[in-house]
């Protein structure tokens, strides 16, 4: 058979790599920020595009789509070519890939610090973005179908599994789950409503997990691993039987984000059940991955990669088990919406795809550039560092989230709540500054691999086109001992991109589309009705400030909620909430039934300055809502919006809606004049615009906080939830 | 596009529910059987093939 003569092309391998980098800096000191902001709330600076609400989405954006990203590009481009033996099919598309991923996360920063948000969690950019992050996405695709169609090799090795996995999941996550309905050129309102739109948003948000935080740094791990130890993995059955198991039974997954919230229990206990099940074949990764070095564990002793890629697959272990069990209903009414979730979620992001890409780096950027890595004495120190950051950084959250629901849960003698929730807040603000600390000691290791890596590249000489040869692919290919299936599917990665994309669509399916049985799943409250103009613009506010970063609306059917919050949430109230804001946290109260708790006077001090209302309050101040005036000019256009997806406002009610804004805001206004409290505090704040306050952002803000919640208080208790 | 709701009932459909969950299952005790007794040789091969280069 004649020999091939052909190239690797590590440029493309490289910028990816610095990327990786360079967005890793970024997004880990926005989260030291934030970090810090909860415990020093003057960090905020008073400024909209600083406030913890705008920059949390850039860190989650910056570390998931930026760092991870790249460095899941890094990590593909290399291995592919390598495990097809083919270059990539084509430079241009490479280049294409590489500058318009960077693009969209410049324009992610941008948008996102001026609170152009949708208010989904992981998928905040707005909609122009989404049809970017599509297109980009396809021409990643046909990059990496291209090269596999034209390689060399015939076997498609199990990381190749993996890619074409994440591929097509994200594919399908992404454009699911961004239906949504311009009203301006940079806002939508998501297509989905309430509870089914916080089924999608959490079926696409555990999958991205799944299938961007997972499954390529699995393919990662299956290349890299063997690589830096030079022996095979483990088990190939292993993989092949927990490749297929992991990628059908993580779609359905995602109800465990909703576990005793307003979602149907039928889809919460399929949530819990799939997510046991999972631990299977999550553990099926990473026994093959530490199974791999038996016998070579001095190996481990000598290199700071396998060191980085050892304890980054133990880091997998322990966030999927520990996933699993925070999926069981009595574990996670005592988890949710508390930081042990953060500590979870940073185990696995700072453990599993941390230490997976600095393990990567370490090895391929010595490879390109054709020299030892600079000093192996740094990269152990960084590896001891970062450990030492981990740890820091999850034991202090672990340790506030149980005080937390522990304090919440509290009852004195006498049967009434022991804690306020402000004094359960600054209750654990130690750990909070212990959180910060140990995620700047892991910052510090990443700014030592920065020097290791340019000192490297220094030294070195970039091999930008790497030789290699090999054979062609043979016309018929050759058998192996007795004929089987999988084999036959891995010559075939069109059948084989077909069948993952059934796998995972299964779930989707089945949980998505009988939550769309309205009538039965989401019983009608004929008392809730749809948001008033000025409340859907408060509303729209509250979106964009983040709010429901801090603040939960879900108060779940427990005593102690019921006590502290009011009545639990039911289905049928949000079915006009275009996106759903239940929340995922609450570091500070949950606000579901917030209106005519307290008086508006109380809020317009408590927006300008909490610790006015609220002493030792952590939260931002917002003093631009009362100098800011409200966009009226774009009410009719939201209306509109808001009747083609279903709606019930009037006919022609666009034309009336501002007419009713300003009433609305008015009678508000009046009263907040009239106030002494309000015009004492206006007299020495310069922010406030007392005289032309009905027309700011605070007065629409109020609206929609006195609205949350309220519709139901006049209903009859029903006796049942599921009866018409 | 308005909301409609398209389906009406929730009764009886868990069939749904419980014919995918069969195909899945049967497929995957299927490919486990297979991976259980597939040739040792080729196994070993497609171990190797990251280290071939």
């Amino acid at each position: 058979m004649q020999v091939e003569k052909f190239y690797y092309d590590n440029k493309i391998v490289k910028m990816f790599a610095y990327a990786s980098v360079l967005w890793g800096v970024v997004g880990m000191l926005a989260g030291l920020l934030i970090a810090v902001q909860i415990y020093l709330p003057g960090a905020n600076f008073n400024l909209p595009f600083t406030t913890f609400g705008r920059v949390r989405p850039i860190h989650t954006n910056a570390v998931i789509f930026a760092f991870v990203g790249n460095g899941i590009f890094m990590g593909v481009y290399y291995s592919l070519q390598r495990l097809c033996k083919a270059r990539m099919f084509n430079d241009t598309l490479s280049k294409i890939h590489f500058w318009v991923w960077q693009l969209i996360i410049v324009a992610a920063a941008l948008t996102l610090a001026l609170g152009y948000t949708s208010g989904k969690e992981y998928a905040e950019l707005e909609w122009p973005i989404d049809i970017v992050i599509t297109l980009v996405w396809v021409v990643f695709g046909i990059n990496m179908f291209g090269t596999i169609l034209k390689r060399r090799e015939s076997h498609l090795y199990v990381a190749i599994w993996f890619y074409i996995a994440t591929w097509v999941t994200v594919a399908m996550l992404h454009i699911v789950n961004s239906f949504e309905i311009p009203f301006s050129f940079m806002k939508s309102y998501s297509w989905y409503a309430g509870v089914q739109d916080a089924l999608i948003q959490w079926w696409y948000g555990h999958n991205a997990v799944a299938f961007f935080l997972t499954t390529p740094y699995l393919g990662m791990m299956y290349y890299f691993l063997p690589k830096a130890a030079n022996r095979p993995v483990y088990s190939y059955r292993l993989s092949i039987v927990h490749f297929w198991a992991l990628i059908f039974i993580y779609i359905w997954a995602g109800p465990h984000h909703l576990l005793y919230t307003a979602l149907p229990d039928w889809a919460q206990s399929l949530g819990t059940v799939f997510s046991i099940m999972l631990i299977a074949p999550s553990w099926g990764g990473m026994l093959n991955g530490l199974f791999t070095l038996r016998g070579a564990w001095d190996k481990v002793r000598e290199e700071p990669v396998l060191k980085f890629l050892v304890v980054a697959v133990t880091c997998y272990g322990m966030a999927t088990f520990e996933g699993p069990m925070l999926s069981i209903k009595s574990v996670n009414a005592i988890t949710h919406f508390t930081d042990w979730t953060i500590a979870h979620v940073h185990v696995g992001a700072l453990g599993w795809n941390g230490f997976m890409t600095f393990g990567v780096l370490y090895y391929l950027i010595p490879k390109m550039f054709n020299t030892p890595l600079y000093s192996k004495k740094l990269a152990t120190n960084h590896f001891w560092i970062g450990t030492i950051g981990i740890v820091l950084y999850a034991i202090p959250m672990y340790w506030a989230g149980f005080t937390q629901a522990e304090m919440w849960k509290q009852f004195t003698e006498e049967g009434t709540l022991k804690y306020q929730f402000l004094e359960t807040v600054t209750h654990i603000i130690p750990m909070y500054i212990t959180r910060s600390v140990g995620g700047a000691i892991y910052i510090s290791g990443v700014f030592i691999m920065v020097y290791n890596l340019y000192k490297t590249v220094k030294a070195g000489n970039f091999v930008a086109d790497e030789a290699a040869e090999a054979p062609a692919l043979p016309k018929v290919a050759e058998t192996h001992g007795k004929q089987y299936w999988h084999r036959w599917i891995e010559a075939r990665p069109i059948q084989m991109l077909v069948l993952s994309l059934v796998c995972v669509a299964v779930g989707g399916i089945l949980e998505i589309v009988p939550t769309f049985l309205v009538k039965e799943n989401i019983p009608t409250i004929a008392s809730v009705k749809p948001y008033t103009p000025l409340e859907l613009q408060g509303r729209d506010i509250y979106i964009r400030e983040g709010c429901y970063l801090c603040h939960s609306q879900m108060i779940r059917p427990f005593r102690d909620e019921v006590v502290r919050y009011g009545e639990y949430s039911k289905a049928g109230e949000f079915v006009y909430d275009h996106p759903f804001q239940w929340g995922s946290k609450r570091t500070g109260p949950d606000l579901a039934r917030e209106g005519g708790k307290n008086p508006d006077s109380w809020h317009f001090m408590h927006m300008l300055n909490p610790r006015n209302t609220s002493d030792k309050s952590i939260m931002p101040n917002y003093p631009w809502l009362y100098s800011n005036d409200l966009d009226i000019a774009i009410t009719p256009a939201k209306i509109r919006a808001m009747q083609t997806l279903g709606v019930p406002y009037p006919a022609g009610y666009d034309a009336q809606a501002n007419a009713d804004l300003q009433a609305q805001a008015k009678k508000i206004a009046d009263g907040l004049t009239n106030d002494d409290q309000i015009k004492k505090l206006a007299s020495v704040s310069e922010e406030i615009d007392l005289k032309n306050i009905q027309k700011k952002e605070i007065i629409a803000l109020i609206a929609y906080l006195q609205r949350i919640g309220t519709d139901i208080k006049g209903e009859k208790k029903p006796t049942t939830a599921s009866l018409p | 596009m308005k909301f409609v709701h398209y389906l009406e009932k929730i009764s009886g459909v868990d069939i749904y529910a419980l014919s995918s969950f069969s195909i899945f299952f049967i497929f995957f005790i299927a490919m486990t059987l297979w991976a259980w007794k597939a040739d040792k040789n080729m196994i070993n091969e497609i171990n190797q093939l990251p280290l071939n280069n």
